[in-house]
């Protein structure tokens, strides 16, 4: 596995971050950096509030303390990006709905919990990506497989059917579906397909950063191994920058730079993969990569 | 008028429609929420459109109801009546000759001119209701300019139809800010909304809301570059007044499954072909 390149600047800066529900109950305290084009992941058993963090960090909950920032400058100069299809007035409409004026827009950082819902939400809409668990949740089951990749394109102001159609079919083979069922509803298709097809429609956009919880959880092992491979690809091949939430280090270790490991709501150690999985120094860590602790 | 105020609502009822509609002006296409009042109709009758029209109404003004286009319908011709009997006002059925016309299903082809308010009967003002049940979040997404679910319907109409099958309620937008339902016009009455003289009010008495497009306002359809907005064709003039561009009603004319084309307007068609309305 290629090691992260730690110089690389850093894209999100999470800080003293806590969310509790009841004692234990949540994440407490938690501090990180993820710097981009790494993948972050956050292990530990069932109930250990990873969930909880994630949708902190995704901009869907409130912490009770800390900051969630975002550096928005610091990931790829914007022209860098231009391989990514928006048409100008998506740009246009995209910094006005995030920024504001044109010195917001060269506004480095990004408190994710003290700008406003307005500039939180386009952000989440425009530049970042969320995958969960459960494709329903993430999908518009009322309408095609089409219709739901191209959605995030659309809000962008993307007006152009056929390109729409197109771009929906190229991304439905990136994710090894059949292109020829563009126009099928998701309910047609099986949980490991809805699946494919939630991550089509969120890297669409090819956001900056991408939050996946359990992205593999409830489908079948074999099913699992191949949305797996096909995952891996893709954060290789569009040096994606994900935070990644998953009980089972499997996942983590195919896709994972650096692990997180989360007990009670707390981070008990953190590392390169390889070392926390190959040499854990945390007696709960050891505890789980023994598998004494079933998930 | 016996025990009603002028045009039946009290006048403090109608101060606050007006507050409304004066904020509704000031902000095209946004849906202003109002304490409407229980009327002596039905609301598929359209007490939001008669609400408007109430509290616009001078004792000089001259009014005109149409329903589908035609100013005999049922209920076109009972709000008529109503406003005869609680305002006094006269009535016509002339386009040219009205300061207000209530509407509910169509614009006028006789084109308006500045000076008359087109009121309409609205059933359903949200036009993100088809995917957004919560009001709350309906209201967060207009705020937030988040209309990317509007062209996922007309991308789903062409992937399904071959083409945008929506053909009333087609959405607009308004002033490029607010996307705004229309109420169920057909899509071939869209282009009159757009830089209309006239002062157009929305009212929809269920839910409350009122909104406007105020004179020479820009209103577009939204579509696709490759499958742009389109209106309504026929291969048929009008068999009464021979008008090859208004919209027409196929009429079945006879048992034996006999029909023809004529204009929906009444009014439009009897002033081309000379009667006297
Ligand atoms: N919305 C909530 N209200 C109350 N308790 C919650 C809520 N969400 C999670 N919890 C509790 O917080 C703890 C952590 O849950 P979660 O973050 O889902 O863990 P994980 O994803 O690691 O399984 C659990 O005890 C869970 O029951
Ligand atoms: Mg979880
Ligand atoms: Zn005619």
């Amino acid at each position: 596995m290629k090691k992260p390149v730690l110089e690389r600047p850093v894209l999100l800066d999470v800080q003293g971050i806590t969310r509790l529900y009841g004692p234990a109950k949540g994440c407490e305290a938690i501090d990180f950096q993820l710097h981009a084009g790494e993948v972050l992941g956050i292990v530990g058993e069932s109930g250990s509030g990873k969930s909880t963090l994630l949708r902190v960090l995704a901009g869907l909950e409130a912490p009770d303390a800390g900051r969630v920032v975002y550096r928005r400058s610091s990931g790829e100069p914007e022209a860098a990006r231009s391989d990514v299809h928006e048409p100008d007035t998506a740009r246009r409409g995209g910094t006005q709905a995030l920024g504001g004026d044109p010195q917001a827009n060269a506004e480095a950082e990004l408190d994710l919990y003290a700008i406003g819902e307005a500039r939180r939400r386009a952000l989440l809409r425009l530049e970042w990506g969320l995958v969960h668990q459960n494709p329903r949740d993430g999908l518009r089951m009322g309408v095609s497989a089409g219709a739901n990749i191209g959605e995030r394109l659309m809000a962008q102001g993307q007006r152009h059917y056929g390109q729409l159609r197109a771009t929906g079919q190229a991304w439905m083979g990136q994710v090894e579906l059949d292109p020829g069922r563009i126009d099928d509803a998701p309910r047609t298709f099986s949980g490991g397909m809805q699946q494919r097809l939630q991550i089509a429609r969120t890297l669409v956009t090819r956001p900056r950063l991408v939050f996946m919880d359990e992205p593999t959880g409830g489908l079948d092992v074999s099913v699992q191994a191949r949305l797996l491979d096909m995952l891996r690809t893709l954060v290789r091949s569009l040096g994606l920058s994900v935070v990644l939430v998953t009980h089972d280090l499997a996942v983590a270790r195919l896709l994972a730079h650096r692990l997180m490991v989360m007990r009670r709501g707390q981070v008990v150690e953190t590392g390169l993969t390889d070392q926390i999985l190959d040499d854990p120094q945390h007696e709960y860590t050891q505890l789980l990569v023994s598998s004494v602790l079933t998930p | 008028m016996n025990g009603y105020n002028f045009a039946y609502l009290d006048e403090q009822t109608k101060r606050m429609i007006r507050r409304a509609l004066l904020k509704a002006v000031a902000i095209p296409g946004y849906q202003v929420p109002f304490g409407g009042r229980e009327m002596p109709m039905p609301y598929g009758w359209g007490t939001g459109g008669v609400q408007v029209t109430a509290s616009i109404l001078g004792a000089d003004d001259i009014l005109k109801v149409i329903d589908q286009g035609a100013d005999d319908t049922t209920n076109a011709v009972s709000i008529r009546h109503f406003f005869q009997r609680v305002a006094g006002v006269e009535t016509t059925t002339a386009t040219t000759a009205a300061d207000v016309i209530q509407t509910r299903h169509r614009i006028p082809e006789t084109p308006l001119r500045a000076g008359q308010i087109l009121v309409f009967q609205v059933p359903i003002p949200e036009p993100l209701r088809f995917i957004e049940p919560s009001e709350q979040e309906t209201r967060l997404m207009h705020a937030l300019e988040e209309y990317g679910v509007m062209h996922v319907k007309l991308y789903e109409d062409i992937a399904r139809y071959g083409h945008i099958a929506t053909t009333y309620a087609y959405p607009v937008k308004v002033d490029e800010r607010y996307v705004m339902d229309p109420s169920p016009i057909p899509k071939f009455d869209n282009p009159k909304l757009d830089g209309n003289p006239a002062l157009m009010l929305f009212g929809a008495g269920r839910e409350k809301r009122l909104y406007a497009i105020p004179p020479y306002t820009r209103v577009e359809s939204l579509d696709f570059e490759d499958h742009p907005f389109e209106i309504q064709r026929w291969e048929h003039a009008c068999a009464l007044c021979g008008s090859d561009h208004s919209y027409l009603d196929e009429v079945i004319t006879d048992d034996q499954g006999g029909r023809m084309f004529v204009c929906s307007d009444t009014d439009y068609c009897q002033s081309r072909r000379g009667e006297v309305a």
